[in-house]
C-alpha cells in the first residue's frame, strides 16, 4: 500500500534515469542518511562506533569496489585484501612524507596509488580470464603482501611491517573520537557510493557489464576490452585502497602486512556473494551480515551450550563460524545467487502489490 | 654445482608431491569442469580421518580404508547436495561454492577430529640417505624419494586408467561433451560420483604423504595453493601437464628460495627469505604470457 | 523499390581462413554493393559465420585483401569495425543477459558516447546530457521494432522471438553503415519471421543501411535478397541474382546432395 509506483509517470527520460526513480526509494535512502549522519552520532554508544559502525562502513566500500570488478565486471578477484593494504600503506607513507598534507589527500593518493598496482596486477586479464584470472590475482595477494613485509622502507623500519597510523587530522581538525571518525568514514563512504551507483547506470558500467556478460559480444559492438577491463581494475582497487586506507586509519589504528591475508580477501568475496553480485545495495547489506554473523555466534553458542549444558571451547565457536561461512556462501549460490539483494528486491515487490495481491 | 644439484633434486622431489595435489583438480576439471578449490581442505581432512581413526584405536591398515570411505562418502555428498544444483550455473559460481565448501570442510574436519596437530608415522624416515650421502657428498632425503616414488606411481597408474579402461574412457567423454556423453548412455551422475571418491582418494596420499612430512594440522589445506600455479603451467585439463608443471614449479622454487633471496639482499639490504609463497605464481603468469594455454592445454577458439 | 544500389563498398579477394589444420573458407571472393541486400547461403558447416566474422574481424584469415570503403584493411579488431559503421547479430543470440532490453540497445551506442568515466561518476552536465541524446535515439530504435513494453526487463527473461529482436534493436542502435545478420530468423514461427522481414526490409529501404545476411529459409532469401553468394565445405560455387542462383547446377547439387 505504501511503496506503489503506480501514479508516479514519468514525462521524460532525464526523470526516468534519476538515481532512484521510484519516489519511495528516494525518500527511504534520504531518511537513511539523515539517521545516519543526524540521529546515530548523537544515540550510538562508543562500542557501537569502533566495533560496528565504522568497520561495516569501511567492509562495505571494500565489498562496492570488489563488486565492481567482479560483479559488474565479471572479473574475479581473490586479492581484494592486498589491494586494502596497498591503500593503507601508502596513506601512512604519505603522511609520513609529506609534510603536512591533510588527509583527504592521503586517502584519495592511497586510492590512486592502489589503482595504479591494481591496473599492473590486472595486466594478466587481457589474455586469460575466468579459473586463470583468479589464479592470477592470488599472485598479486601474496606478492603485495610479501612486499610490504620485507621492503623496510614502506613501514618506515618498523619491525615486521607493522604501522602504527598518524593522527587524522584535516585542515588543523582532529579526528580523535570514534564519533568523529564515524562521521568521516560514513561521508567518504557516502560519497564513493554514490559515484558507484552513477558509474554503473552510465555507459561506463553497462560497458563493464556487457563484457561480464559476454565478451565477444562486447567487442562486437565497439567496446574495446583491454581499457574496460583496465579500468574495472583501477576503479575498484581505487575503492578497495581507500577501505584499507580507512580501515587503518579510522578503525584499527595499527596495521600488519599479515592482517591483509588470504582470509580477509575471501571475507570481502564472501560479502558480495551473500550481499549480491552486481548491486550497490548488496555490497552493504552482505558488509553487514558478514560481520555482524560472528558476533552473534559469539554470544549465542555460548549461551547455546550453556543452555544445553554443552563444553565449547572457543575453538569450537570459531569452527563453527567457519563451517557456517561455507555453509551459507553454498546456500546462496544454489538457492539465491543474486543474494540479499535479490531478496529485498522480492519483498519490495511483494510489498508493491501488499495487501491486495491479487 | 654439488649443491646445485642437490637443490634441483630435492625440487623436483617435492614438484611430485605439488603434482599429486594438482591432480586431485585436474580429475575433477576434467570431468565435470568444475574448478575444485577444496582439494586442499580435502587433503587436510583426509589425513584428519586418518590419524582420528588411528586415535580411536583403529591401526594404519584399517583407518586407511575407514579414510577412503569417508573420503568418498563426502565427495558423493558433494556431488548430490551442491555441484548437481548448480548444473546450469557458469563455472566461475560453481568455484565459488567450492570455495565454500573448502570453508565447510574447513570447519567441519576440525571438529569431528579435533584441531591441535597430529603427527603421522608411515614408517618412512625422514633422514639423508647414506650411500648418496657417501658417494656423491649430496642430502637426499629418504622420504622425500619415497614419497615422490609413491606420487609418481599414484599418477602413472591413473594416467593408465584414464587412457585404457572403459570408466576412463566415459570420464574423458564426459569431460568433452556432458550432453553427448548422456545421450550415448553414458550415467552421469555415477561418473560424477567416481571423479569425486578417486579425487578423495588422491587427497588421502597427498593428505599422508604431507602429514607424515609436515604434520598433520590445518596448513595442509595450503597445500590447494602449491597446487594453482602448477595447473596454471601443465593447463586445467592434462594429466601430463600437472606432472611437468609440478616439476617446474617445485625445481625452480627451490632453486629460486635458495639463489634470489641473496640477489635481492645484496641489491636493497635486507631479509627477503619466504618469496615461495608468491615465486611460483609469478612464475606462472611469466609462463602464461607465452603459452595462454598452458604446456598441454588445447587452444581454445571461440565460437559466435 | 525505391532505393538505388550503389557502388561497391566490401571487396573481398581471395579469403582463406584456417584453424589448425582445419579450412575454414578457400580462396573465396566477391563483394558487396552500398544499400543492397546480400545474402549468404549454404549447407551447414558451409563457413557462412566464418565469413561474417572475417568481415567484423573477429577472425584473421591468413590470406586474401578485404577493401573496405576503398581502402585495404590491415589486421583489425571487432570494436574497429564497430566505430568503421558495422553492426553485427548473431547465430546464438549474443546478448548480454544481466541487463535490461534498454541497457542491452544503449550499449550499442557506445562508439558514439564521449564522455569519460570520470564524468560518469560525477553524473554531472555533458555525461547526463550526452546520456539522454542517446537515450532518445535508442528510444526511436524501440518504436521501430515494437518493443516498447519490455523496455526495462532482463533479456534473459524474454522468449527466444523477442531475443533476436531485442539484439537486431542493440545492432540497429549504433546507427551502421552496414548490417551483419546472422540467421535472423532461425527458430522463428511465420509470423516472427513475417516481422523479421519487414524489419530487415525496413532497415535496408528507409535507412538505406547495407545488409549481409546469413539464411537457411530459401523462400525468404530469394524473396528479400539483392544477390546471393553460396558457399559449400568453405568454396564459393555460386554468385548473383536470386534467379541466375536458384538455376546453378552446382547449387542444386550442394543443396541435394546436403539433404541426402
Amino acid at each position: 500500500m505504501f511503496y506503489r509506483e503506480a501514479g508516479q509517470f514519468k514525462s521524460s527520460y532525464a526523470a526516468d534515469q534519476q538515481l532512484f526513480p521510484i519516489r519511495q526509494d528516494r525518500i527511504g535512502v534520504l531518511l537513511l542518511l539523515a539517521i545516519a549522519f543526524l540521529v546515530v552520532p548523537f544515540v550510538a554508544g562508543e562500542y557501537w562506533f569502533s566495533a560496528i559502525l565504522i568497520p561495516f562502513l569501511i567492509f562495505s566500500l571494500a565489498a562496492l569496489g570488489l563488486n565492481l570488478l567482479t560483479g559488474y565486471a565479471g572479473q574475479l578477484s581473490l586479492g581484494s585484501a592486498a589491494f586494502m593494504a596497498v591503500g593503507a600503506y601508502a596513506a601512512y607513507n604519505f603522511e609520513l612524507r609529506v609534510d603536512g598534507l591533510p588527509i583527504l589527500f592521503s586517502f584519495a593518493l592511497a586510492g590512486l596509488t592502489a589503482a595504479g598496482v591494481g591496473i599492473l596486477f590486472g595486466l594478466p586479464s587481457l589474455w586469460i580470464k575466468g579459473f586463470y584470472l583468479a589464479v592470477a590475482t592470488l599472485a598479486a595477494q601474496f606478492f603485495i603482501v610479501w612486499c610490504l613485509t620485507k621492503f623496510p622502507w614502506f613501514s618506515n623500519h618498523s619491525s615486521s611491517g607493522v604501522i602504527s597510523t598518524q593522527k587524522v587530522t584535516l585542515f588543523g581538525y582532529a579526528f580523535t573520537s570514534p564519533r568523529e571518525k564515524y562521521l568521516l568514514v560514513l561521508t567518504i563512504v557516502t560519497v564513493l557510493a554514490l559515484a558507484a551507483k552513477n558509474l554503473v547506470r552510465s555507459s561506463t558500467g553497462r560497458a563493464w557489464m556487457a563484457v561480464r556478460d559476454m565478451d565477444v559480444a562486447a567487442s562486437v559492438i565497439g567496446i574495446r576490452l583491454m581499457p574496460t577491463k583496465l579500468l574495472a581494475f583501477a576503479v575498484s582497487s581505487f575503492y578497495c585502497g581507500v577501505a584499507g586506507a580507512l580501515y587503518a586509519f579510522c578503525y584499527l589504528g595499527s596495521v600488519e602486512p599479515d592482517g591483509f591475508s588470504l582470509d580477509l580477501s575471501f571475507r570481502v568475496l564472501f560479502m558480495i556473494i551473500i550481499g549480491g553480485m552486481g548491486s550497490i545495495l548488496g555490497s552493504f547489506l552482505g558488509a553487514a551480515f558478514i560481520l555482524l554473523l560472528p558476533i552473534f555466534l559469539d554470544i549465542a553458542l555460548p549461551w547455546l551450550a550453556g543452555a544445553l549444558g554443552l563444553p565449547f571451547s572457543n575453538a569450537t565457536v570459531s569452527h563453527i563460524q567457519i563451517l557456517l561461512f561455507g555453509t551459507l556462501i553454498m546456500f546462496f549460490l544454489i538457492v539465491e545467487p543474486h543474494g540479499l539483494a535479490r531478496l529485498w528486491q522480492i519483498a519490495k515487490e511483494k510489498l508493491r502489490l501488499w495487501p491486495f495481491p491479487h | 654445482m654439488r649443491f646445485f644439484l642437490e637443490v634441483l633434486i630435492s625440487g623436483l622431489l617435492s614438484g611430485v608431491m605439488y603434482s599429486l595435489v594438482a591432480l586431485g583438480f585436474v580429475l575433477i576439471y576434467k570431468a565435470s569442469g568444475v574448478f575444485n578449490f577444496a582439494q586442499g581442505a580435502m587433503v587436510y581432512l583426509a589425513a584428519l580421518s586418518v590419524v582420528g581413526c588411528m586415535e580411536k584405536g583403529a591401526p594404519l591398515w584399517l583407518a586407511i580404508p575407514l579414510a577412503l570411505g569417508i573420503m568418498t562418502l563426502f565427495g558423493i555428498a558433494t556431488e548430490k547436495f551442491v555441484l548437481r544444483k548448480l548444473v546450469n550455473q557458469p563455472p566461475i559460481a560453481l568455484f565459488m561454492a567450492t570455495i565454500g565448501l573448502a570453508f565447510f570442510i574447513e570447519g567441519l574436519a576440525p571438529m569431528v577430529f579435533g584441531s591441535d596437530p597430529r603427527a603421522l608415522d608411515l614408517g618412512i624416515v625422514d633422514e639423508p640417505i647414506e650411500a648418496i650421502l657417501n658417494r656423491w657428498g649430496m642430502v637426499i632425503s629418504r622420504f622425500d624419494l619415497v614419497a615422490a616414488g609413491i606420487a609418481a606411481l599414484l599418477v602413472t597408474v591413473l594416467a593408465l586408467f584414464f587412457q585404457y579402461t572403459r570408466i576412463g574412457r566415459a570420464l574423458r567423454a564426459v569431460a568433452d561433451d556432458h550432453q553427448a556423453a548422456l545421450s550415448i548412455g553414458i550415467p552421469l551422475q555415477h561418473i560424477w560420483a567416481i571423479v569425486w571418491g578417486v579425487a578423495g582418494f588422491v587427497a588421502l596420499v597427498a593428505g599422508m604423504l604431507w602429514g607424515a612430512r609436515n604434520g598433520v594440522q590445518f596448513a595442509l589445506t595450503f597445500t590447494a595453493l602449491k597446487a594453482l600455479p602448477v595447473l596454471i603451467i601443465g593447463g586445467f585439463t592434462s594429466v601430463p601437464g600437472a606432472i611437468v608443471g609440478g616439476l617446474i614449479i617445485g625445481a625452480s622454487e627451490k632453486l629460486a628460495e635458495i639463489y634470489l633471496p641473496p640477489l635481492m639482499e645484496s641489491a636493497f639490504g635486507g631479509n627477503f627469505g619466504g618469496i615461495e609463497g608468491w615465486f611460483p605464481y609469478v612464475l606462472a603468469l611469466l609462463f602464461l604470457l607465452i603459452r595462454p594455454e598452458g604446456l598441454f592445454g588445447e587452444k581454445h577458439i571461440d565460437r559466435v | 523499390m525505391s532505393k538505388t544500389i550503389g557502388d561497391v563498398i566490401l571487396d573481398l579477394q581471395n579469403i582463406s581462413l584456417r584453424f589448425g589444420g582445419v579450412k575454414a573458407l578457400t580462396d573465396i571472393s566477391f563483394d558487396v554493393r552500398e544499400h543492397e541486400i546480400r545474402a549468404i547461403i549454404g549447407p551447414n558447416g558451409a563457413g557462412k559465420s566464418s565469413m561474417l566474422n572475417v568481415i567484423n574481424g573477429v577472425y584473421h584469415p591468413q590470406e586474401g585483401i578485404i577493401i573496405f570503403r576503398g581502402r585495404e584493411r590491415k589486421k583489425m579488431e571487432p570494436h574497429q569495425a564497430a566505430t568503421q559503421g558495422i553492426a553485427r547479430t548473431f547465430q546464438n543470440i549474443a546478448l548480454f543477459k544481466g541487463m535490461t532490453v534498454l541497457d542491452n540497445l544503449m550499449t550499442g551506442r557506445i562508439t558514439r558516447m564521449k564522455t569519460r568515466f570520470f564524468e560518469h561518476a560525477l553524473w554531472w552536465g555533458r555525461a547526463q546530457r550526452e546520456e539522454l541524446e542517446h537515450r532518445k535515439k535508442v528510444e526511436e530504435v524501440i518504436d521501430f521494432l515494437e518493443i516498447q513494453h519490455i523496455r526495462k526487463t532482463p533479456v534473459s527473461r524474454l522468449p527466444y522471438g523477442l531475443q533476436k529482436r531485442v539484439e537486431l534493436g542493440r545492432a540497429l542502435a549504433a546507427e551502421p553503415s552496414m548490417l551483419l545478420l546472422d540467421e535472423p530468423m532461425a527458430g522463428m514461427n511465420v509470423e516472427e519471421k513475417q516481422d523479421m522481414c519487414r524489419f530487415i526490409l525496413d532497415v535496408n529501404d528507409q535507412l538505406g543501411t547495407t545488409i549481409v545476411l546469413i539464411e537457411h529459409d530459401m523462400g525468404v532469401v530469394m524473396d528479400i535478397s539483392d544477390r546471393v553468394v553460396v558457399l559449400d565445405y568453405g568454396k564459393k560455387i555460386g554468385d548473383g541474382v536470386p534467379e541466375e542462383v536458384k538455376n546453378n547446377p552446382e547449387v542444386i547439387k550442394a543443396y541435394l546432395g546436403a539433404s541426402h
